[in-house]
């Protein structure tokens, strides 16, 4: 308690980690007078949109670990999220009518379908998505670099098609098709649901908060251990980190596994605040969307990404609305939410143009870019040339 | 003796996995068979779509492969310019030339030229731009960098024809009629399909021709053999590189033109079609000319049988199909069929 007490008074960086954590912990009491504030009352957001801005920060913390640690470009991440969505409404909904199974749950203990309590179903997608993560990630990182980004672009397409059509796998309704699963259990205490709550919004909001503080955590704790090392190295240059002993496959798989835990454990967390799942909010542009706000913040960079990822799903959530009303009532007629995703991607082509490094740039990361230390440059001379329609005679 | 023993293991668990994959090829192969025997006519109907959907294909996954072969770099911006192109096409066709169902014989063929000799060098140059804006500053950098910088051109691009077109589908009359051209009892092509197959022909043509022929063609299989070799040799490495921008950029809007005659298309139909004309490259063989057309018409044809036969899940898992090979591929052959290995796929 005393070195944290300490590092308080000499760190600038804890204080004012600690300063904008208290701040967001009151934040839901406050958010009303600050909203009347005037000039920039309007572009705060309100704590609902606050709630899912957290849990899209954590996501993105969980493809920092695979794409800013390990380096491998994860173009899919939203299978994650879909699975974790899906364990919740697999175990806290009405949807298997035939059983009736309650564990803890919230809801009234007369209604059909498996009822397990919030918590645990967070833990259960946890561990469903890991084992996700590890079918996935098993056959495919063999493969290296841009072959892998497809392959999981692949698989971030088939999961989303699959809950679309999974209304009849064999005549079984697994996902309910297009309609999606609702509704989905509140959390809770006992028969205490948040949902039910006056302050429903506020007590989900600090849930978040709790989350997503275990998710930086654990990224602080991973980056420096053995296993983020590894990670780091792998990165850098996997040929050397594979003489060194690092093994490839169990540490590249490791990445996989728990960046999709925490991808698993937000989608079920989003899907029991906003009470269901549902196959629209599966698609591709959110997987890049997660990755722009990696891109933003700075790869491997877990305040970076923090940043990053509050800014671009603020955005995502009221900044680009709240701005778009502003232009429009200053009588331009551009509705900046249509071009979301141009404006995306302008962020994403000018942040590798300019500042490759992030926001908050990773130390090891920057030096990785400064020094050229990397594993394949875009020129390999030892790569063989793969144009194959070539005369003999040319060799 | 441990490298030994481990290069014996992963010879026979290779040789396991092939064989899995040999044997679910066989048992499609069959199953193929008996459609054909029952049901002759629907088969080669079916068959024709997707020889003409392929042809689409193959010419964008064309764009993916020679930008690939040299600079090793999936262009995921190509879906887009094609999808631009096609849409500027529609344009050309309708509100310039006005082209419509009473055009003659003549005047579709000059039309479709004159929309062919607008837009084709207007999206090479524009892919040629996004080389020189966008790639080519990242040329020292990291690989994963100019890879998520083709993402985020690939949505600005998509932006741009979403600016300027909207949201809704864009179309041209059928002024290449939709009637049959060949009959061949219930076997029928028709003339709309019939076209696709006669421009892409001969565009493939120079395209082989330009790559074996021409000392440019030279130079570019140069440079993806060896950059630092080619520039030693006195091979202007920047320009080659340009060049196959352009090149890549004319035969998406050329993929435009064929694919209007079909299809309406809006500004995101380059993301899916881009994905599947990705699949077809690395399906041939990623920087094989003749591996990406080869994998265009097999990825065509796995479509068209996916949708228009009985007993296939149909056209809602077309996407996870397409997909699922893709993958399959990757993890069992990831140097595509006509492919060489190469240090990516080891």
């Amino acid at each position: 308690m005393d070195s944290l007490l300490d590092r308080l008074k000499t760190d600038r960086s804890w204080q004012i980690a600690v300063g904008m954590l208290v701040l967001g912990v009151i934040y839901p009491f406050i958010v009303d007078s600050l909203q009347s504030l005037p000039l920039i009352g309007d572009f705060l957001p309100s704590t609902a949109s606050m709630v899912v801005m957290v849990v899209y920060t954590m996501m993105a913390l969980g493809l920092n670990i695979v794409v800013g640690y390990a380096g491998l470009l994860d173009l899919g991440y939203v299978a994650f999220y879909a699975a974790g969505a899906y364990v919740a409404g697999w175990f806290a909904s009405q949807h298997f009518e035939g059983v009736s199974v309650h564990i803890g749950s919230t809801v009234d203990s007369s209604l059909p379908g498996i009822h397990i309590s919030m918590w645990l179903v967070l833990i259960l997608a946890g561990v469903f998505t890991t084992l996700v993560g590890i079918i996935i990630g098993l056959p495919t990182l063999r493969l290296r670099g841009d072959y892998l980004a497809i392959v999981t672009l692949g698989f971030g397409e088939i999961v989303p098609q699959f809950v679309r059509n999974g209304d009849s796998i064999g005549g079984f309704d697994l996902t309910h098709g297009t309609y999606g699963i609702s509704p989905i259990d509140s959390i809770g205490f006992g028969s205490f649901a948040f949902r039910d709550q006056e302050n429903k919004a506020s007590l989900y909001y600090w849930t978040a908060v709790v989350l997503l503080l275990i998710t930086v955590f654990c990224c602080v704790r991973l980056r420096d251990s053995r296993l983020g090392r590894a990670w780091v190295a792998i990165r850098e240059d996997e040929t050397a980190a594979a003489a060194m002993g690092v093994p490839l496959m169990r540490t590249k798989t490791w990445a996989y596994a728990i960046g999709a835990m925490f991808g698993g454990v937000a989608g079920a967390f989003y899907a029991s605040f906003k009470a269901g799942a549902f196959p629209a909010d599966f698609y591709f542009q959110f997987s890049m969307f997660l990755l722009c706000m990696v891109i933003l913040g700075g790869m491997g960079s877990i305040w970076g990404v923090l940043v990053g990822g509050l800014i671009l799903s603020y955005l995502d959530r009221e900044g680009l609305a709240t701005i778009g009303s502003k232009v429009q009532d200053a009588g331009l007629n551009f509705d900046p939410t249509k071009y979301q995703f141009g404006i995306y991607g302008v962020i994403i082509v000018v942040m590798m143009l300019f500042r490759p490094t992030g926001l908050i740039p990773e130390r090891r990361h920057k030096i990785e870019i400064a020094e050229g230390v990397h594993d394949t440059p875009l020129y390999d001379v030892q790569h063989e040339g793969t144009l194959t329609d070539r005369d003999p005679s040319d060799d | 003796m441990t490298t030994a023993k481990s290069t014996l293991q992963r010879i026979r668990s290779s040789s396991v996995i092939d064989w899995f994959g040999l044997a679910i090829l066989a048992l499609l192969v069959i199953w193929l068979a008996t459609k054909l025997v029952t049901d002759p006519t629907r088969f080669f109907n079916v068959a024709a779509i997707g020889v003409t959907n392929g042809a689409v294909y193959g010419l964008v996954a064309l764009g993916y492969t020679l930008v690939y072969g040299i600079l090793q770099l999936i262009n995921f911006a190509h879906g887009d310019v094609f999808a631009l192109s096609g849409l500027v096409a529609s344009t050309v066709i309708v509100s310039l030339l006005g082209l419509d169902e009473g055009t003659g014989v003549l005047g579709i063929v000059i039309g479709l030229l004159v929309t062919l000799a607008i837009t084709a060098p207007l999206f090479a140059l524009l892919n040629g731009g996004i080389e020189r804006v966008a790639y080519k500053p990242l040329r020292g950098a990291p690989r994963l960098s100019p890879l998520i910088t083709a993402v985020g051109v690939s949505f600005i691009i998509q932006n741009v024809s979403l600016a300027i077109y909207g949201v809704d589908f864009e179309s041209v009359p059928a002024f290449v009629p939709r009637t049959d051209a060949i009959t061949i009892g219930e076997f029928a092509v028709q003339w709309n399909k019939l076209a696709v197959i006669l421009i892409v022909a001969p565009v493939l043509l120079a395209l082989t021709w330009f790559v074996t022929s021409t000392k440019q063609g030279k130079a570019m299989r140069a440079v993806a053999q060896d950059t630092e070799a080619s520039a030693m040799m006195g091979i202007d490495v920047n320009r080659t590189i340009s060049i196959t921008f352009f090149l890549a950029g004319a035969l998406a809007a050329s993929a435009g033109i064929v694919y209007l005659l079909q299809f309406n298309m809006r500004y995101d139909t380059g993301f899916e079609l881009g994905l599947i004309a990705f699949t077809a490259a690395v399906l041939g063989g990623i920087g094989n000319l003749t591996g990406a057309v080869v994998g265009a018409m097999a990825i065509g044809l796995v479509q068209a049988f996916n949708e228009g036969l009985d007993g296939t899940p149909g056209s809602d898992w077309t996407r996870s199909i397409v997909f699922g090979i893709l993958i399959a591929v990757l993890v069992f052959r990831p140097e595509g069929i006509l492919g060489e290995r190469t240090p990516e796929g080891a």
